[in-house]
């Protein structure tokens, strides 16, 4: 998933870089690539929500869940999300909109049949702390910058390598052209790879926030906890096909699904490791627990 | 400082309002007035209870000074967990000041033992001239109230909700946000 991601981001870079050196109007593509991004932001919800196969659910079709959240946004003081149910057995649950008015909480079957009551409210809580950090949309603008920082990069090397083969010297023109495409290309593709292990880190770091404030708002992190462990153990133990199926949309959940085998190293993961995220929990349970 | 949190990814608790609930001494002489609903003499506190010693400890001398306290008001007392995973403090009263002045206190020495974050909310038990019950919410967070009519089969009574929200006039400030009128089934007030 994380090759294929940074390949399709590569694929995308260099086709805009290309684009510049043949259109040489970067106006006109940071418009296009802008374009892309922000309807990406604006429908994150409906796009999620498809890709999952996911529906909205009324509280007379899922009276429970959505009396948890009800109850859950009352305590953050937040408003509620719509709630959605995703017919698949991979147990797992996300978070999406752009903001707080537009935001979708959904859960699979797999999670509500897995999960007991009080470990699903948790899994819940961190996925209500998201909306409430608004981590679409600052993911998205993580992701649009480090684009923007690709473009700046190769609009100066391609104003400075014009502006010095210039006045009169109309013979290197010609030579100097096709270097500097492939300077531009190499350019881009170094920024967007640096840029793509910063999004990746900021995601981590996110996760772990929702974490805290997940457990923080049901006063219980040993519940997140014990849904963690259930649902990553649960993980290995699920055909690999279904996994895959649902790779790409890994950033939006709760636990990523990973097939087996896939060696993935932890600088490209979007989400922390196990480990990291249980030893945050177990802190703060030994927080919450001494005496007031 | 909120777009520093929100990049951030920080969220702070948020703190309950306490100030308002002492309304809902007058608003209960105005809907009596006005509409002849009546209070049942029942109250309940709502909170969320957080695990570990600091919270059991706590709550076992929290439970001996609101007994002691509530007693003193001529007030009763009793303890429930529903089905969500929630606690409720019944307080009953038949005085309706003296019940606001209790539910007042159990929410206050919540807050002041550090539970502020896990109150959800405080609700008030009333029935209108034909013996139909409903419920005063009180969001803490939020500051406001609004009436919760449950009928049978989780279904609620929208029509009495908003003649109650009508007769309430200025007494009391209501949740203007009607999504925010969420549905709290398994009340345990009679």
């Amino acid at each position: 998933m994380v090759g294929t991601m940074f390949l399709l981001g590569l694929l995308y870079v260099v086709f805009v870089a290309v684009l510049i050196a043949i259109l040489k109007s970067w106006l006109l593509i940071v418009l296009i690539a802008g374009g892309f991004l922000f309807f990406q932001y604006f429908f994150s919800d409906r796009l999620a929500l498809t890709a999952m196969r996911a529906h909205e659910v009324s509280p007379e079709q899922a009276p429970e869940l959505h009396q948890m959240v009800d109850r859950l946004c009352a305590l953050a003081d937040m408003p509620k999300p719509k709630v959605a149910i995703a017919d698949s057995d991979i147990p797992n649950a996300f978070a999406t909109g752009r903001n707080q008015q537009h935001a979708v909480v959904c859960v699979t079957t797999g999670i509500m049949r897995r999960l007991s009551a009080p470990e699903l409210e948790a899994v819940l809580s961190h996925e209500l702390s998201h909306v409430a950090h608004r981590d679409v949309a600052v993911m998205t603008i993580a992701s649009f910058l480090g684009i923007l920082a690709g473009f700046v990069v190769r609009s100066s090397i391609y104003a400075g390598a014009w502006g010095g083969g210039g006045w009169g010297r109309s013979n290197d023109r010609d030579n100097n052209a096709g270097a500097v495409i492939l300077l531009v290309v190499l350019a881009s593709a170094v920024v967007y790879a640096l840029s793509f292990l910063l999004t990746r880190l900021l995601s981590r770091y996110r996760e772990l926030s929702a974490d805290r404030s997940g457990a923080i708002l049901i006063g219980r992190p040993s519940l997140l906890a014990s849904a963690l462990v259930k649902i990553t153990g649960d993980m290995g133990r699920i055909p690999t096909r279904d996994l895959r199926a649902a790779e790409p949309l890994n950033a939006f959940f709760f636990a990523p699904a990973l097939a087996p085998g896939f060696s993935f190293s932890t600088l490209f993961a979007t989400h922390p490791p196990l480990e990291r995220r249980l030893e945050q929990l177990e802190r703060l349970e030994t927080q919450l627990g001494r005496p007031a | 400082m909120k777009f520093l949190d929100a990049l951030l990814g920080r969220s702070k608790p948020a703190q309950p309002k306490l100030d308002a609930l002492f309304g809902v001494t007058g608003a209960a002489i105005g809907l009596e007035a006005a509409a002849g609903m009546k209070p049942t003499g029942q109250a309940a506190v709502c909170f969320k209870p957080a695990s570990g010693q600091g919270f059991a400890a706590a709550s076992e001398e929290l439970k001996g000074l609101l007994d002691l306290a509530v007693a003193e008001a001529g007030s009763k007392l009793e303890v429930t967990d529903d089905r969500y995973g929630y606690r409720w403090i019944v307080i009953t009263d038949p005085e309706m000041e003296d019940l606001v002045t209790s539910v007042h206190l159990v929410n206050s020495t919540l807050e002041q033992y550090g539970f502020g974050p896990q109150l959800l909310c405080s609700v008030f038990g009333f029935k209108d001239d034909h013996g139909q019950r409903f419920h005063l919410v009180y969001l803490y967070k939020r500051g406001t109230f609004y009436p919760f009519a449950p009928l049978d089969g989780e279904r609620r009574d929208n029509e009495l909700e908003l003649r109650v929200k009508a007769s309430l006039g200025g007494d009391l400030p209501v949740e203007p946000e009607l999504a925010r009128w969420f549905g709290l089934w398994g009340i345990p007030l009679g």
